[in-house]
């Protein structure tokens, strides 16, 4: 106060002046409303089209990594079961395989053991025939024999008779080795 | 009166709040006015030709206003008022802060070398904005009763205490509020233009006018320190019109908030 009075000649730089006060609120005021209408929302607005671009291309980003990863998912789901359908193969060919080891294995021994019996048969069969043949033979040499010994010596009867009776006993014996023989085959 | 005795010439006189009286250009209207109208041109002109354009990517221009927005958007208004309703102040306190910036400014640019806050009226309108607009929203968010409760009644103290507290908390919420927020403004822009004044002014004083020698290398060093003062100015300059804006954002986040 003592200041006030004592610079008498001095203004008092405290003391309110109506237009001043007036004219700050005015242009201020107007300058507020300018801001809010022409340069806020034009700011905001970028602002949130920068935030949707940079979400956008995150989202994009996301959507591409997820793409991979099922790609990646399908790929080894394919590569696992195509080693299961491999390994199942692997062992149905090893099966299947050792199937036919063993049916082979039985059809041949089947064809072995007919072959043996084939071949007993056709052995026994021709050694029939052989017997039929030296039996048909035997007979005709027999009837030789006999055709010679009628003719050569007719006076020792007792003699004929014995020659043949031993022919015919050998003859027989012999007929029934070889027959004994055979059957105990 | 000794000094005048001394110095024969003509004699100093003192810089004062005379000084701070501007002659009238045209018709009543002076050059604080003129500035005060020119702030508000730049600072509008400048973020609307720099958000104009809206690019994704930003140019230099866009990227400058954006940070400055930013800085008082994100910086002050949803820093101390919260995410939820600071959207509703940005304009204010954008505004605020750049025009009280550019203006104390112009305290050091060339040519115009004058403050306009030092012209106390001027802070008293900004002050008178600023209280409107936190008791004003308020008693939009709280009721008249209701708003006077919040701001004068403390949560957590009961009893004749409150006989105190209350008109304590009413005088230094509602009623000291706009005259400390203006004076801080007005006061730091008028003392550091004073300051500034009178070191050159006595510092060419020292250097032509005076006839003893000696004054003359003190002359050089009042101007050197006036040089050193500017810098300090642009700091103050600065720092009052963050403050100004933080405290605005502080009283209307104290204003809507729901409970202390």
């Amino acid at each position: 106060m003592n200041w006030i009075l004592a610079a008498e000649g001095e203004p008092n730089p405290l003391t309110p002046h109506v237009a001043e006060i007036v004219l700050g609120i005015v242009v201020f005021a107007i300058l507020v409303a300018l801001v809010r209408k022409f340069v806020v929302p034009n700011f905001e607005k970028t602002f949130a089209e920068r935030t949707a671009a940079i979400e956008g291309g995150m989202a994009q980003a996301e959507k591409a990594q997820a793409e991979a990863k099922a790609a990646l998912d399908e790929y080894t789901s394919q590569l696992t079961h195509a080693r299961h359908e491999a390994a199942r193969i692997r062992e149905d060919a090893r099966e299947q395989g050792a199937t036919i080891i063993s049916e082979m294995r039985q059809q041949a021994q089947t064809e072995a053991e007919r072959i043996v019996g084939t071949a007993h048969t056709q052995v026994a069969a021709e050694r029939q025939q052989v017997l039929e043949q030296l039996r048909t033979e035997v007979g005709a040499i027999a009837t030789t024999l006999a055709g010679r010994i009628v003719g050569e010596s007719l006076e020792d009867e007792a003699r004929r008779r014995r020659t043949v009776e031993r022919f015919i006993s050998e003859l027989e014996s012999q007929d029934a080795s070889p027959a004994s023989s055979g059957g105990g085959r | 009166m000794t000094i005048a005795g001394l110095v024969r010439a003509e004699e100093f006189t003192p810089p004062g709040p005379g000084d701070f009286e501007l002659p009238a250009l045209f018709g009543g209207v002076d050059k604080p006015m003129l500035q005060l109208v020119l702030a508000a041109l730049l600072v509008v002109g400048f973020f609307w030709v720099a958000s104009r354009r809206g690019e994704l990517v930003p140019g230099k221009l866009q990227f400058a206003g954006e940070q400055a927005y930013t800085f008082v958007r994100n910086g002050i208004a949803r820093d101390i008022i919260g995410s939820r309703d600071f959207m509703m102040f940005v304009p204010y306190l954008v505004a605020l802060f750049f025009f009280i910036l550019v203006n104390n400014f112009f305290g050091l640019v060339p040519l115009i070398q004058f403050p306009s806050f030092s012209r106390a009226s001027f802070a008293y309108g900004l002050a008178a904005l600023t209280w409107v607009l936190y008791n004003g929203v308020g008693i939009w968010r709280h009721g008249l009763f209701g708003y006077l409760k919040h701001q004068s009644v403390p949560g957590g103290v009961s009893g004749p205490i409150l006989a105190l507290i209350i008109p304590l908390e009413f005088i230094s919420n509602i009623l000291v509020r706009p005259f400390t927020l203006a004076l801080r403004l007005f006061a730091n822009m008028f003392a550091g233009h004073l300051l500034l004044i009178l070191f050159t002014l006595g510092g060419e004083y020292l250097l032509l006018t005076s006839d003893v020698a000696f004054y003359k290398p003190v002359g050089v060093v009042a101007f050197l320190l006036a040089i050193a003062i500017s810098f300090l100015e642009l700091l103050v300059q600065f720092l009052q019109a963050y403050v100004f804006t933080l405290l605005t954002a502080m009283y209307v986040s104290g204003a809507i908030a729901e409970e202390h």
